[in-house]
């Protein structure tokens, strides 16, 4: 063999293996991280999430293909992907919501209580459930006791559940559990940031909530009409449209029975329980 | 709840996993089968993290498009969930995920060919995104193309193996279809031939020649594409 077919023959070596080792690092590329996080959530196995503004300030939300599952405050992305992961049993990745989710989300918030959002509520129990949908049934600007949802799901003896049921509410704003408050008219605890916060939404949405606390410290938890003698909640329209002149303060629904009121049909205070 | 509870201990970390997947196939995959028949959502979730990455690459080398390559990347993941979900525990720990996986791959990626090929041809915008953004020239053939960069005046190496590497992508994704699937399963994600035949459904013999074959025109169009860089280095010389 000549000398110059061997170097042509170890060139054409290196050659090929030069070939070979370009070959491999074709394969070696970065994919979009999103791949595995959109194949997750298109087999239901991760919720996307996206941020949204609301009256609380910016909160996290996510939704699966059932609905919106979580919406959450967070110090950053980090700590709402490990909260979420916790919460939801599942991983979340970030996304883009569908557009009618997106929609029905930012007109929920903007005061449109028709707007028909859906949720994935399937890690909760029925009676959470029940729970949640009688909450999402008060009108804006409106308040309810806890009482009230016990009674409207047909549980009157479980207001301590329904407490606890609210507080695990997974998407609070868009399930206005803080419409719901204490039975003596405080307004009570609120998981998306404490009183102050549930303070906030509340004045937000039209509540006068100063009057609210006046109200309660007087003992007056109902307020008649003395023309229609209907008795109302203090925030239902009815009471909130009778005028000074024509308002009665009761304490309680026997009280309001014995002066010869009926419940209001819309804000369906408890009827009076009489003995025997 | 605080976090952390409620996560499986199999998939609490599993970007940890991928790299070592990757480097040793044949361990990964018996590692992830058994996760897989263990707690198939876990599982899954650690198959497609560790994957992600070949599958892109492969998909990227087969469509030349990173768009197309993203969408079957993420549709060969999305098929071996429903395909999985449908598994015994026992079939899902006999599972050999490479090849598995590469077969829903390789069947969607023929279909995205033919699928291209019965509309016209591949969009210049897209031919030029997979052979590197820098791009700006493009010539006759995708095998023609060189990066038009003037490099007299910067001898960098990982410059230089960029534009290489960006170079052979263009030629091998002009290889005809056959040649660049063998060519990219065995050299680009380094398969054995009887696991390629498995893949493809090809006799052992085919996908070897198919193979041989496409490395000797990849060869032949690096010396065709070095004699035009000389040749054109030359003319600018002269100029």
């Amino acid at each position: 063999m000549s000398q110059g077919t061997r170097s042509s023959h170890e060139g054409s070596l290196r050659e090929a293996r030069q070939l070979a080792a370009d070959l491999r690092a074709l394969g070696v590329v970065a994919a979009p991280i999103h791949i595995a996080e959109g194949a997750l959530a298109r087999a239901g196995l991760a919720d996307q999430y996206t941020t949204i503004e609301t009256p609380l300030g910016t909160v996290y939300i996510a939704w699966s293909q059932e609905g919106l599952s979580l919406a959450l405050r967070a110090m950053d992305e980090e700590e709402f992907r490990m909260e979420a992961r916790a919460l939801l049993g599942r991983a979340v990745t970030p996304g883009q919501p569908p557009e009618r989710l997106a929609r029905g989300a930012r007109a929920w918030l903007a005061g449109d209580g028709r707007v028909s959002l859906s949720f994935d509520l399937a890690r909760l129990t029925p009676f959470e459930r029940a729970v949640l949908m009688k909450a999402r049934e008060i009108p804006r600007g409106e308040v309810r006791p806890y009482g009230w949802i016990a009674r409207e799901i047909g549980r009157p003896g479980a207001t301590r559940a329904v407490g606890t049921a609210l507080a695990r509410n997974p998407v609070p704003l868009f399930i206005p559990c803080h419409r719901v408050v204490r039975t003596d008219g405080h307004i009570g605890n609120y998981s998306m940031g404490g009183p102050e916060a549930k303070r906030t939404i509340l004045t937000f949405e039209g509540v006068d909530v100063d009057e609210l606390e006046r109200l309660a410290a007087s003992g007056a938890r109902y307020i008649g009409n003395d023309e229609s003698r209907y008795y109302c909640y203090p925030t239902c329209h009815g009471a909130r449209n009778t005028s000074p002149a024509h308002r009665v303060g009761f304490s309680n629904e026997t009280q309001a029975y014995a002066a010869g009121y009926r419940p209001c049909g819309s804000c369906r205070p408890p009827e009076a329980q009489l003995a025997g | 709840m605080r976090p952390g509870d409620g996560v499986a201990p199999s998939c609490s970390r599993p970007l940890i996993h991928s790299d070592s997947l990757v480097s040793h196939a044949p361990d990964g995959d018996a590692a992830l089968a058994a996760a897989l028949a263990r707690d198939l959502n876990a599982g899954f979730e650690w198959l497609a993290r560790a994957w992600q990455n070949r599958l892109y690459a492969f998909m990227l080398r087969m469509t030349g498009s990173p768009s197309d390559a993203e969408e079957l990347a993420q549709e060969t993941l999305v098929r071996a969930w429903r395909a999985l979900s449908t598994y015994s525990p026992q079939r899902r720990r006999e599972l050999s995920v490479r090849p598995w996986l590469f077969q829903i791959a390789v069947n969607l990626a023929r279909n995205k060919a033919r699928s291209i090929s019965r509309s016209g041809t591949v969009s210049l915008d897209e031919l030029e995104r997979s052979a590197g953004r820098d791009m700006s020239e493009v010539e006759e053939s995708p095998a023609a193309r060189i990066p038009d960069e003037d490099l007299a005046g910067a001898p960098e190496a990982s410059l230089e193996r960029r534009q290489r590497l960006e170079t052979l992508a263009a030629l091998l994704l002009a290889l005809p279809e056959p040649h660049r699937l063998a060519v990219t399963l065995r050299h680009v994600e380094g398969m054995n031939y009887t696991a390629i035949a498995e893949v493809t459904g090809l006799p052992v013999g085919t996908v070897k020649s198919h193979a041989s074959r496409g490395a000797m025109e990849l060869r032949r169009a690096i010396e065709r594409e070095r004699a035009r860089e000389a040749y054109r280095e030359e003319t600018e010389l002269k100029r």
